[in-house]
């Protein structure tokens, strides 16, 4: 079984104990490795109604059988499983980088962390040595300064290092574990989940080979790939890279601008990537393997903000531009650089500013309790103050550090209409009004409201389907494409380069054989994306989410597009999202209520977790 | 030993390396049959997001390298390259010291030092520089890397006022 490290270490970081499990050959084949080896290893370390900040709520972290080879993007993920605070369901979220190389090199497909320490602790993975760490120094700094501190702590310049700010110390529901000091395991809130149990840093060297199963195979892939990602497919993260989508999707009015009250933004030319690449992007770099590099990194050259580093994407220049009415690249970008250094999720902190201004501009709030800010949309400093205050939770970021769901419970009225989330897990820059495939998606996604968990979106976007149509049909696409995506999510390909697997599953399949000469069919992998869907699934089921979770903010479904333009009027109603809802159950082969049929787990061989089900049932 | 403009060593351009480590996993597995940064010959530097670079041994016209060993293990052949008779090193590391490059390493397993050959045993050459995705390796001579400086410093020179080199992205990265 080559490709993979073969191992599993667990460790109990109340005790220190460490052991190790060899990872057998069905559940390499049968969960591939990223998130659905760590949904699995989650599920069977976990138990019912567990709370996610607790010592018994465990925190996975995998790789895949890719990592740490020379095939491009496969060689450089990492992910982090556990049950999110913020949705209180399966929480996952992947990253890429440096870090997953290490730790595959040190000898382990996975590490369960159980337990909660003492005191501030970080763990050191040398190969066969595991070590815990004091960490009372590191505690209350940034993940950039950590990871220098450690290297010097250490005396080695290549150690690996993920680890937690100070919002992830706090327990910030909204805050994420960044590694390679720019890359975030952003979503669903796992830094606190890191928190909770004194972990402050996973630092990782690993000096081990790795070898895979058929070379000729796998360099005439490799080489294959190499070109293709020099051409069209990539073309977008090679060149101006993903803010390219802003002005795109703003000639589409589908950018929502401040917190969905329009879906066009009047001033996106001010912020457009043609700017910012002018302005902003010193040097695209790229992660381990990568022959696409896509890592605009954007520094800012004068004015208060000089010398400000940060990576800007389309995600992160949303959630603080047209999200919050910001035209101006300054604060954004510094907006972006005090989210990393606090170990936030950009684009839930985009999330959260955004409502809370929505709420001031509507008087659900006063300026009195925002500490006498400002909270108007467009008001830059206003950002910057609230991110401050999230980041140390003073004030009003004790409230808005744990995201908009709990936000506008504490202010009651009508501020839950305002809270753009679903499942408890902050949209992100698609106006999910106006493109309905990816509502769904994002409706049914197990982490919550991303457009990450299916390519939906692209379907929508580049008008395969008509994006104003809610028709049946949407369900079975929705389908594979998140078994899509959970095959590259467990394979750990990046998302960026999926354009580049020209035949899908097919080549997926093509290079998990030359690298683990496990002769996998293109059908068994396509069934295996379905089993890490279901997983997650049993995972939400458990935890206790119904169909009803399986839905959209209340702006989606209410208020209908007000701006003049292609798509004036457009919303998705519920009766519109019943349709949908039914018809990718239906596709799914899940009962009515949205839940899993013992014949589906029967047919995915997952009939360990019957006993889940059936309770339900 | 070869004139100036023969020898010939690997040189990257750090405006094109973005620091991916693809030419530390085409050298292992070259010379190793395996993917393992700590037993390639060339090995990446991020010294932050901006600053990446793939650093290799540069056929020094005096290497440290050779003149630093006590055993006379080290000496330098005729095309530059650094040749290690194995039964002579002790691993001391010396070399490693004397090395301003940092190209000079330990191997894990043998125990010996050892450095880039520029993979003179194969056919196709340079392994790292093959599968570059950013063609940013180069076999270079000392004269071809000083032609090139000065054809950059020329551009520069006469760049017409606020054009930056970020204009275009996707060349000139």
């Amino acid at each position: 079984m080559l490709g993979y490290a073969g191992r599993i270490l667990y460790l109990d970081l109340t005790t220190g104990k460490n052991y190790t499990e060899k990872l057998n050959e069905e559940t390499a084949k049968k969960f591939v490795g990223g998130i659905g080896l760590g949904m699995y290893l989650y599920l069977s370390k976990s138990k019912k109604g567990v709370n996610p900040l607790s010592p018994e709520n465990p925190l996975v972290l995998s790789v895949g059988p890719l990592t740490a080879t020379m095939f491009p993007t496969g060689g450089n993920g990492h992910a982090f499983i556990s049950k999110s605070p913020a949705t209180g369901g399966v929480g996952e979220s992947v990253s890429h980088g440096t870090f997953g190389t290490e730790l595959k090199r040190a000898g382990y497909d996975a590490v369960v962390l159980t337990g909660k320490a003492e005191k501030p602790l970080y763990l050191l993975i040398d190969d066969d040595s595991i070590e815990l760490r004091d960490a009372s120094k590191l505690w209350g700094k940034s993940s950039l300064e950590v990871e220098d501190l450690i290297k010097d702590e250490i005396g080695d310049f290549y150690v690996r290092v993920a680890s937690i700010g100070l919002a992830g110390e706090k327990l910030s529901k909204i805050s994420c574990i960044i590694n390679d000091k720019t890359r975030a395991a952003g979503r669903t809130g796992l830094g606190a989940v890191m928190g909770s149990k004194n972990l402050k840093a996973i630092a990782v060297r690993g000096t081990n080979d790795i070898t895979i199963s058929k070379p000729e195979e796998f360099f005439n892939l490799v080489k294959e790939f190499h070109e293709r990602m020099k051409g069209p497919a990539a073309q977008k993260y090679r060149t101006t890279g993903s803010t390219e989508n802003l002005m795109l999707q703003n000639n589409m009015f589908c950018v929502p601008t401040r917190n969905y009250n329009n879906s066009h933004f009047e001033l996106a030319e001010n912020i457009s990537s043609s700017v910012i690449n002018q302005h902003f992007i010193a040097k695209i770099i790229g992660c381990n393997s990568c022959a696409m590099r896509c890592e605009h990194v954007a520094i800012i050259k004068d004015g208060a903000y000089r010398g400000t580093t940060a990576r800007i994407e389309y995600d992160n220049l949303w959630a603080f531009g047209p999200n919050c009415g910001i035209d101006k690249l300054n604060p954004i970008i510094k907006a972006a650089e005090r989210c990393n250094y606090f170990g936030l999720d950009a684009q839930s902190v985009g999330g959260v500013v955004s409502f809370i201004m929505d709420c001031y501009e509507k008087g659900l709030v006063t300026k009195e309790k925002l500490d006498g800010i400002d909270a108007h949309f467009g008001n830059a400093s206003a950002l910057l103050a609230l991110i401050e205050k999230i980041g140390k939770q003073e004030g009003i970021g004790a409230m808005l550090a744990n995201g908009v769901k709990e936000a506008a419970a504490k202010i009651g009225g009508n501020a839950e209409q305002l809270a753009q989330h679903i499942k408890g897990l902050e949209v992100t820059g698609y106006d999910l009004r106006c493109l309905k495939t990816t509502a769904l998606s994002c409706a049914v996604a197990f982490r919550g409201a991303d457009h990450n968990r299916s390519g939906a979106v692209t379907f929508d976007l580049r008008g395969k389907v008509d994006r104003l149509k809610a028709e049946t049909g949407r369900g079975k696409l929705v389908k594979d494409l998140e078994d899509q995506f959970n095959i590259i999510d467990s394979l750990l390909v990046c998302k960026n380069s999926k354009g580049t697997f020209y035949k899908d599953v097919e080549e997926m399949a093509k290079i998990y054989n030359a690298a683990t000469g496990l002769g996998i069919t293109q059908q068994e992998l396509e069934l295996a994306g379905e089993r890490i869907q279901a997983l997650a699934k049993i995972i939400n089921t458990r935890e206790g989410l119904t169909r009803k979770d399986d839905t959209l903010p209340w702006k989606v479904i209410n208020q209908p597009i007000s701006d003049d333009g292609p798509v004036k009027g457009a919303v998705v109603s519920k009766a519109e999202l019943d349709l949908m809802l039914n018809d990718y159950y239906q596709a799914r082969g899940y009962d009515k209520q949205g839940l899993l049929t013992i014949a589906k787990l029967q047919e995915l061989g997952l009939t360990e977790y019957l006993s889940i089900i059936e309770h339900k049932e | 030993m070869a004139k100036l403009h023969e020898r010939k060593f690997i040189s990257a351009d750090p405006e094109k390396c973005v620091g991916c480590q693809v030419c530390e996993y085409a050298c292992s597995f070259g010379k190793e049959r395996a993917f393992n940064p700590t037993k390639a010959r060339i090995r990446v530097i991020r010294e932050n997001q901006i600053h990446n670079i793939a650093v290799t041994c540069r056929f020094c016209e005096a290497p440290a390298c050779v003149a630093a060993c006590p055993r006379g293990a080290l000496s330098q052949s005729i095309n530059g390259s650094i040749v290690l008779e194995k039964e002579n090193c002790s691993g001391c590391g010396w070399c490693i010291s004397a090395c301003d490059y940092g190209a000079m390493m330990l191997h894990p397993v043998t125990k010996t030092v050892y450095s880039c050959d520029l993979c003179k045993f194969r056919a196709d050459g340079p392994q790292c520089v093959k599968w570059c995705p950013e063609e940013a390796l180069t076999v270079v001579t000392s004269d071809v890397l000083a032609q090139k400086a000065r054809l950059n410093a020329i551009k520069k020179l006469f760049q017409t006022p606020g054009e930056t080199r970020n204009q275009q992205p996707k060349e000139t990265t």
